[in-house]
């Protein structure tokens, strides 16, 4: 019968997703084996990042630099980015008249669509020159790198915090006004805490996409193997690391690298389970 | 004759992109601690007036008024209609509070709800606060229910608890005119009840205004009723004069149940 | 007056990040038109990029990206179908829904050093299946879930009506269902095509790039994206400019497809 074979089919699709994500982290895990063995926790403290010229099944690898400016470089995309896209999603709730709302919401999803390669190659061609002759540095690093990332996550967050903000009733709204409240204040007291939830989950969510963006980072963040000193110092992260030098590395180092995205991985994986499950709620009707 | 708080003269509201007024010269005396309903069926305009009445209109941009509505004070009258600061506009909403259809408690606490208008009205001593919520609270026979729990979440309450924090929250600021939108369409009998006798207690202290298409409630409550259809005030008077004798054939034929 | 001073502030600054989130956008696209025409000749789409055009990268990264929506879009949907019309809302479904939805926000990176370890390590050398079946993986998730949500929206009546005229589930499904839904799913599969298009670190170590123009796709896989993350790294003027050239066509691919998704739900409603 083929609405049987439709059936069975239809439910091996579904299965895929949980075998693909089971398959990622099982051939992370055991590619990164060697390397997990070798340097288990102290890898995430250890600063070192040294092959062996003759063998490579020795070496030194620690990944704290590129965990460092991974997180430095996504802490610098939120701080500026958070308040800009709460501004963004208030404009577009509260403040736009009707005829911009749609113009504004299309341009900001735009921005989100523009792949990260172009963000890198605009970054690192018109924005670094801009972050060098501002606050010194080389152009490149770890301010400018933040930066950029910012611009990428400010769709993502707009959009998700301005969806969970149009769910507040406009009668609620109406009666912080008729009690004598400003905008400001039917915002703070009444929108921001009704839609608290979703607020929170577009921020953790847009911390997951900063966390894991490769290819703007990778031309913007300088790809050097240091802990950065002043905030326009180049350095790395992880998924630079990976972009740049997964393809050529041997043994050991292979390992080690198969160790960083595996950590990429399982802290993305928390982070976007923790939004989307804890703040943003599922809504299976 | 008792005083007038309000009136609206030759008050015409239009919405906006819209080409014809959903109200057309409204000529509407309110009279000072009395209740004024308004009766009329689906979109004869008896909201969009309330509404009007606050202005709160103007939260969505473009909507044209047209002639005056007063609200009297110790000092004369003002017209509301020509208010064009932000400042003005929320000394008007403390003046004139709305209740509205549904129950819209805050997101936060029974206490912090009332204390809500204060707060925004600049009253900073704690204990004056107190004072006033729990008075407030009093005033619309919610405290015995609530005194345990203040501190816990609004959200929490019943339909009808909600809507009588909501009048709680906006007696607290000791407006002139309440405005009621409807108040009791989204409850149970027993929690409009409570509301009913509620709102009869109110208006020794204050001038209130409400919209209802419950006309066993319009002439239960109120000592002025206006009759409205398709955006003309038809008919006002006393609420026994409307009910018993109107002059009006329109009228005679909604109170007794022939259209709306 | 202070609080309305500082609601005439808060209002300003919230109009100024708008304000601050366009120019972005437009300084972007402005920078983009203005290197990339510049650049553009003929040669640009007549030669392959030995020989300093990008006809080969366009056609593979076209070619990679069609192919693996052919497979993800009928496993996506039949993955959204079994979600909504046969898990009768069942627990493995949601944790299938939620780890399809978590799959959705994976690095896209760490796909591709999934892949690479799955197809490229066995098969002795990078080719443009493995490429492939990276694009494959991040859009399957996007398909699931626009499914999903489009197949939500069909009220159950029209179900109904089908089985009451004697309809098996799965023509109901095939026949009225998936029709009833069909704009909104188009709309997903044009936008998370736009996505996996201008896609780069999935690629760079699956399909990696050539400069030849090639349809073998065991072989090392011309790539756009790629490209432009190599020639932009090249010190020569003439890289530079295929960089921006090679940019503005990318992002005008990517946003015209993304528009034109839009632009059918916005007529359906």
């Amino acid at each position: 019968m083929g609405g049987r074979l439709f059936k069975n089919f239809s439910f091996f699709s579904a299965t895929l997703s949980f075998f693909i994500l089971i398959g990622i982290f099982s051939i992370l895990f055991t590619y990164a084996q060697d390397s997990i063995h070798q340097f288990g926790f102290d890898f995430l403290s250890s600063e070192i990042w040294e092959a062996d010229e003759d063998d490579e099944d020795i070496g030194i690898f620690g990944g704290f630099i590129p965990i460092v400016g991974t997180m430095l470089s996504t802490t610098i995309a939120m701080i500026i980015a958070t308040p800009l896209a709460m501004g963004i999603a208030i404009f577009l709730t509260e403040i736009a008249h009707k005829t911009l709302i749609k113009p504004v919401s299309i341009a900001i999803e735009l921005l989100a669509a523009i792949p990260s390669i172009i963000y890198g190659m605009w970054g690192l061609f018109y924005f670094a020159p801009i972050i060098q002759s501002t606050f010194g540095g080389q152009g490149v690093g770890l301010l400018t790198a933040g930066i950029v990332l910012a611009i990428m996550i400010i769709p993502f967050m707009a959009a998700i915090t301005r969806d969970s903000m149009n769910t507040v009733p406009d009668v609620l709204k109406e009666s912080a006004y008729a009690m004598g409240a400003t905008k400001f204040e039917v915002i703070k007291d009444v929108v921001m805490p009704y839609s608290k939830g979703g607020i929170i989950g577009s921020i953790i969510l847009a911390l997951g996409r900063a966390l894991g963006e490769t290819m703007a980072v990778a031309f913007l963040i300088g790809s050097v193997m240091q802990i950065p000193s002043k905030i326009t110092d180049p350095t790395t992260s992880i998924p630079v690391l990976l972009a740049n030098n997964f393809s050529e590395a041997q043994g050991l180092e292979m390992s080690s690298m198969y160790y960083l995205a595996l950590i990429l991985f399982i802290v993305s994986f928390i982070i976007i389970s923790v939004a989307k499950f804890y703040f943003l709620g599922k809504k299976v009707k | 004759m008792s005083k007038l708080i309000m009136e609206t003269k030759d008050f015409s509201f239009t919405y906006a992109g819209v080409d014809t007024p959903s109200l057309k010269k409204i000529n509407l005396p309110i009279k000072e601690s009395k209740i004024t309903a308004l009766i009329g069926p689906s979109g004869c305009g008896k909201s969009t007036l309330l509404r009007a009445m606050n202005r709160i209109h103007d939260l969505y941009p473009g909507n044209k008024y047209e002639g005056e509505i007063n609200l009297y004070s110790a000092d004369g009258k003002e017209n509301i209609l020509n208010i064009k600061k932000e400042n003005d506009f929320i000394k008007l909403r403390q003046r004139v509070g709305m209740i509205f259809q549904k129950p819209t408690p805050f997101p936060m606490s029974i206490f912090d709800n009332v204390a809500y208008g204060l707060k925004l009205a600049g009253i900073k001593d704690k204990t004056e606060i107190q004072e006033r919520v729990e008075n407030a609270l009093k005033g619309a026979a919610i405290w015995n229910e609530t005194k345990d729990r203040l501190h816990t979440s609004a959200l929490g309450m019943s339909g009808g608890q909600q809507q009588r924090l909501c009048i709680a929250r906006a007696v607290a600021l000791k407006p002139e005119v309440m405005l009621f939108d409807e108040p009791t369409s989204a409850l149970d009998p027993i929690s409009t009840g409570a509301i009913e006798e509620l709102i009869s207690e109110l208006k020794n202290d204050v001038s209130i205004v409400i919209v209802t298409h419950n006309m066993q409630q319009a002439s239960r409550l109120s000592d002025y009723t206006a009759f409205m259809y398709l955006g003309d005030l038809i008919e006002y008077d006393k609420t026994d004069i409307i009910f018993m004798n109107p002059k009006e054939k329109l009228t005679e034929d909604y109170i007794t149940g022939r259209f709306g | 007056m202070n609080r309305l001073l500082l609601n005439k502030i808060i209002l300003m600054l919230s109009t100024l990040s708008a304000i601050i989130g366009i120019s972005f956008l437009f300084w972007i696209l402005a920078t983009l038109t203005y290197k990339g025409v510049s650049s553009i000749h003929l040669s640009t789409f007549s030669q392959d990029l030995v020989n300093g055009g990008i006809r080969n990268l366009l056609v593979g990264q076209f070619t990679m990206a069609i192919i693996a929506s052919l497979i993800a879009v009928p496993l996506g949907m039949f993955a959204g179908i079994w979600l909504r019309e046969y898990s009768n809302g069942s627990k493995l479904a949601s944790i299938i829904r939620n780890l399809s939805d978590v799959m959705m926000s994976a690095p896209s990176i760490v796909i591709g050093v999934f892949v690479y370890a799955l197809f490229v390590v066995p098969f002795g050398g990078y080719n443009g299946f493995a490429g492939i079946i990276a694009l494959a993986i991040m859009m399957i998730p996007i398909i699931i879930s626009t499914t999903d949500n489009m197949l939500a929206l069909v009220p159950k009546e029209l179900r109904e009506a089908g089985v009451a005229l004697g309809g098996s589930k799965h023509k109901i499904i095939l026949q009225i269902v998936i029709k009833a839904a069909k704009v909104g799913i188009t709309t997903g599969v044009l936008l998370s095509f736009a996505r996996i298009i201008g896609e780069t670190a999935p690629l760079l170590f699956t399909s990696a790039n050539s400069q030849f123009f090639t349809m073998d796709l065991t072989e090392q896989f011309p790539s756009l994206t790629v490209s432009i993350y190599n020639l932009a790294t090249y010190p020569d003027e003439a890289s530079r400019e295929l960089a921006w050239s090679a940019s503005f066509i990318l992002t005008a691919i990517v946003l015209i497809i993304n528009l034109t998704g839009r632009y059918m739900t916005r007529n359906k409603k």
